[in-house]
């Protein structure tokens, strides 16, 4: 059964979104948050664990200093406060994921707490995006339900569990509520999940694939009729966990709340679950404020203190937050804001980067990367910056056109020459006799056959019509299969009629 | 060997063995040995002391012989002996150990085989000290007379009618009826001491953080602590050598280097040190006996040049209540891992759906002893939303205050004492229906564990009224556990002088004579108890 929804503009008409996420960031340390087992994804299933993991009878959990460290300059890239002393906490319940029957949690004392994140929306407009907390957690194991039931435990005739993932580091992020986006809701939501993604990347903390949950996000919507104080009632919208299902997710529930509303039923306070294929949400289990998990301060651990010493030593270590490097590099590069933006949206901002780095101009990077690489990259599936084109290739094919040794024709010839494996692209050049044709003699050769097959064209350029020269140089290319040099034979064409031009 | 030889070999403290097998005058083989007989001959049976759950007998056999062709070898691996190489120990069966079944006392782990050893129990192998066995007690620790074992309950060697107090009874009865020389305890509330008193053996709980809880099964986290269990002074600051230090695996591990708690035991040198007495440890709730017995104590250690002073712990008297509401929060979290998914017991209900739920359910129903039961519905009740700050958090209050009456009371003393237990050893049964009697018995006991601070418990005789070992408390600074055993060692001299020799001597011999006792005999063998 799916639930009624009302029209994206009709719910904006009607009523204000309030968000607010939280972000659940794998860590990517070595080892788990308390124990010593390998963190790695994608091994065999229980393989990445030790008694810690497995809650064995005795064991004791010890705190993994990289990520705190991590959570830190997480903390520190969302503008949060760094609290001096926190502890962690047992946050319990039972379920199968977790071998403990309680997670070890931050409560009501998390590392980080009252940051900020400025996001900019596409309309130019950045809207700040209020952090109440980051806090350390560890992650549960990975159920997997078979037979009787639609993956859920409910029904399933049996439950495989992994514990790899059980206790690898998490730092959660969460917002305070976000109330004014508007229609521009979904955009935030889309575009503050990015940019988590992003810091934490660029914080080198966390590998931040999304598509293997290192970066996992639950959306929370709510909608109250315009002018109005008081929050509604919200749905927590469970691992949303690609950019595109964040937008579409807050998309749908605020479509679906405003229906609810609309029609004088009260919001129910659930987690919801997306469906990707359908692009709905369905009703997860019923969640209200009074969940206990006894949360008590978890006696094995001591408390974290982080002097100020640290947190500065830290701080100094951090990488230019990525907007601001944005802007630098749009300046430095001397590119159009919507030749930044396309550029940033093809992924190929750093690449751009190292090519100039390598020796390349602005203007030439962007064109082959833009030109030549974004195309072959989408056509292979794969990131342009997986392709394996090196920056050096670029600045070797540009220095190869810059000086008449090849065209820009042969030279994206060569590109394909390069990605096929064979060689470099002097080698290439080499190999596939791809050289400019420089010897003036049979050029001057092809230029009287041109010019003698259409003697009308070679009259309106005696007459001053210059611009007709293309029809010539064009003849002279095709009887040259194009390894003659187009300027060169443009100048001796205009020699050889006594034209100056 | 001959059985007289034998028994002669199971009376020698540690201290004793080892200098015997450091001068090659017996063999480890024949110490093991001679320890596996008396096993033997006094832990089986309706009327046996049933300290053991598990007797180790091929391991500690092996590694005895192991130090045996060591020793005969001689040279450089010879001389690297620890002093204790082979003296073997027994270890209470809530510590992991690889090879032996680990039961916490409880069904739901029964036939389990941990794949991990214990820190503590690390360093008895690297000192090459052959582990005699497993030692019952109260299930998951939770009791102060080993009743609460699912296996069966321990009998006081003094008297088989009688509890040999708890958790650790069965470490506690293995010393004091000659099965081993040396035992490893843990103390949450009084684990080891109390169980010392009432059997007149000696039982140190160290300062918290002192010796790596890695690898004990949790009962409460912020209060457990394992210590050694021995019939001298002596013995114990040995074995607490072997086991103490920092261990990176426990967070809660202190970074201290461990103090030389041998030397200090060696000392014994009470002359000018400040004893406080405890105003609100003794008097009124306390047997006349076991008074007697104390004031005798302050008497003999005064006589020997140390001044006893008075000090006042007000908050002392909500230490139990506290305690009752901290450990019983810790443990309904810590317990919750036994649930059938991983491992030990899985029950299935009787009835379908097989949930996973009610799958958990089933197991922990059927799993867990009733004391388990009321402690993890206690612990649950007190973290519930709501109840916290009221209950969790008000005891935790209480702690600091408990920390700050030691501060106070540490200002004017070096060294604070009192009885370990108000009474003498009870019988089997007498409280198992009153809860709150039974909790009563660890009074002395639980200040020590809350604050952290260290505790030993000593032989002071035996009480006039039932002729039953009555026990003395040290309590010293965190940190400060030298001081237990420099004075400790000194009382047990002058104790040992007033009463002609150590109080074990005058402990009837085992096995105990059979008896017909229905009623007891009933309830043992439903308890259906094994080895």
């Amino acid at each position: 059964m799916s639930d009624a929804i009302l029209s994206f503009e009709e719910a904006m008409e009607k009523y204000d979104p309030v968000l607010g996420f939280e972000v659940h960031v794998e860590l990517n340390t070595k080892t788990k948050m308390f124990s010593s087992a390998p963190n790695v994804f994608g091994d065999e299933p229980n393989t990445n664990v030790n008694e810690v993991d497995l809650g064995m009878p005795g064991v004791l959990p010890v705190l993994n200093k990289t990520a705190v460290e991590s959570s830190i300059k997480i903390g520190l890239a969302l503008n949060c406060k760094i609290a001096e002393y926190c502890r962690f906490a047992r946050k319990n319940y039972f379920y199968p994921d977790t071998p403990k029957n309680f997670q070890t949690s931050q409560y009501d004392e998390p590392i980080a707490y009252d940051g900020y994140l400025d996001i900019e929306l596409s309309d130019g407009t950045v809207f700040r995006v209020e952090i109440e907390r980051a806090h350390m957690e560890e992650d549960a194991g990975k159920l997997t339900h078979l037979g009787g039931s639609a993956g859920r435990i409910q029904g399933a005739d049996y439950s495989l569990v992994d514990y790899n993932r059980a206790g690898v580091p998490l730092v959660e992020i969460v917002t305070k509520p976000i109330q004014g986006a508007g229609s521009r809701a979904p955009e935030l939501a889309k575009a503050y999940v990015a940019a988590v993604r992003e810091i934490v990347k660029n914080l080198g903390v966390s590998d931040a694939r999304m598509e293997r949950g290192n970066v996992r996000c639950d959306a929370n919507v709510s909608l109250r009729p315009h002018g109005r104080e008081r929050f509604g009632i919200r749905s927590e919208t469970k691992n949303v966990n690609s950019l595109r299902a964040v937008e579409h997710a807050v998309r749908y529930e605020i479509q679906r709340h405003a229906a609810v509303l609309d029609s004088g039923e009260p919001v129910v306070q659930e987690t919801r679950h997306w469906h990707e294929d359908t692009r709905t949400t369905t009703s997860g289990r019923a969640k209200s404020d009074a969940d206990d998990y006894r949360y008590f301060p978890e006696p094995d651990l001591v408390p974290v203190v982080a002097s100020r010493e640290w947190v500065e030593e830290l701080r100094a270590t951090l990488p230019e937050p990525p907007a601001e490097r944005r802007k630098r590099l749009q300046a430095d590069w001397g590119y159009s804001d919507l030749e930044f933006r396309d550029v940033v949206n093809a992924g190929v901002m750093d690449e751009i980067e190292e090519t100039i780095a390598a020796g390349a101009a602005a203007s030439v990077a962007r064109k082959w990367w833009m030109g030549e690489i974004v195309g072959r990259a989408k056509n292979a599936d794969v990131d342009p910056g997986q392709l394996g084109v090196e920056p050096a290739t670029i600045v070797e094919l540009s220095k190869l056109v810059e000086d008449g040794k090849i065209n820009n024709k042969m030279a994206t010839e060569v590109l394909d020459g390069v990605l096929a494996g064979e060689g470099t692209p002097a080698e290439i050049v080499e190999k596939r006799g791809l050289a400019v044709v420089s010897d003036d003699g049979p050029l001057l050769e092809a230029i009287d056959a041109a010019l003698a097959a259409q003697p009308d064209v070679a009259d309106k350029i005696r007459g001053g019509k210059v611009q007709a020269i293309g029809a010539i140089v064009g003849g002279v290319m095709k009887a040259t299969r194009g390894q003659a040099d187009a300027g060169r034979v443009r100048e001796l064409i205009l020699e050889k009629l006594g034209v100056n031009a | 060997m001959n059985e007289n030889h034998s028994n002669q070999l199971v009376r020698l403290t540690a201290a004793q063995l080892a200098a015997k097998l450091a001068a090659r005058e017996v063999t480890a083989v024949e110490v093991v040995q001679a320890h596996l007989d008396r096993i033997a001959a006094v832990d089986g049976g309706d009327r046996g002391v049933h300290a053991f759950l598990h007797v180790n007998t091929e391991e500690a056999l092996a590694v005895a012989a192991e130090v045996d062709a060591i020793r005969a070898a001689g040279g450089a691996a010879a001389d690297e002996l620890h002093e204790l190489a082979g003296v073997p120990i027994a270890v209470k069966d809530l510590i992991v150990t690889v090879g032996q079944p680990t039961t916490a006392g409880s069904k739901i782990l029964e036939g389990w085989y941990s794949p991990y050893d214990a820190t503590v129990v690390e360093k008895l192998r690297a000192a090459k000290m052959p582990i005699l066995g497993k030692t019952n007690l109260d299930e998951f620790a939770m009791g102060s007379s080993t009743e609460h074992s699912a296996f069966g309950p321990t009998r006081n060697p003094w008297d088989p009618d009688r509890i040999p107090g708890g958790s650790g009874g069965g470490s506690a009865a293995a010393v004091a009826a000659f099965e081993a020389p040396l035992a490893l305890g843990t103390d949450t509330g009084g684990s080891i001491r109390q169980p010392g008193a009432v059997t007149g053996t000696v039982g140190v709980k160290p300062t918290y953080g002192g010796v790596s809880r890695y690898g004990a099964i949790a009962m409460a986290s912020s209060l457990d602590q394992i210590g050694p269990v021995s019939r001298t002074v002596l013995d114990s600051a040995l074995l607490h050598q072997v086991i103490g230090g920092h261990d990176p695996r426990d967070s809660t591990s202190l970074p201290d280097p461990l103090a030389d708690l041998v030397a200090a035991a060696r000392l014994g040198n009470v002359d000018g040190m400040k004893i406080g007495i405890i105003k609100e440890l003794h008097g009124e709730g306390y047997q006349a006996g076991v008074e007697h017995r104390f004031n005798e104590s302050l008497e003999l250690l005064k006589q020997a040049g140390a001044e006893i002073v008075e000090v006042s712990c007000p908050n002392f008297k909500y230490a139990l209540g506290a305690y009752y509401l901290i450990m019983p929060s810790e443990a309904s979290s810590n317990l919750a891992k036994f649930d059938g998914v991983r491992y030990g017991l899985r029950v299935l209900p009787e009835e379908p759906p097989m949930t996973i739920e009610r799958v958990m359910g089933a197991t922990r129903a059927a799993g867990f002893g009733d004391e388990v039961k009321r402690r993890v519905i206690l612990g649950t009740y007190a973290l519930s939303a709501g109840y916290y700050d009221a209950y969790y958090g008000s005891a935790q209050k209480v702690r600091t205050l408990i920390q700050r009456d030691f501060d106070a009371a540490f200002a004017k003393a070096d060294v604070l004492i009192s009885p370990t237990a108000p009474t003498t050893a009870f019988k089997l049964g007498e409280k198992l229906d009153d809860p709150l009697a039974m909790y009563l018995n660890d009074v002395a006991t639980i200040p020590a564990n809350m604050a952290g601070v260290p505790g030993l418990s000593l032989p002071g005789g035996l009480a006039d009224e039932d002729g039953l070992p009555v026990g003395i408390q040290l309590l010293a600074p965190a940190r400060e556990d030298a001081r237990l055993y420099r004075v400790g060692a000194v009382l047990e001299s002058l104790l040992e002088e007033k009463w002609g020799g150590p109080l074990l001597d005058k402990a009837p011999e085992l096995p105990a004579p059979e008896l017909p006792a229905p009623s007891l005999a009933e309830t043992v063998t439903s308890h259906g108890g094994s080895h």
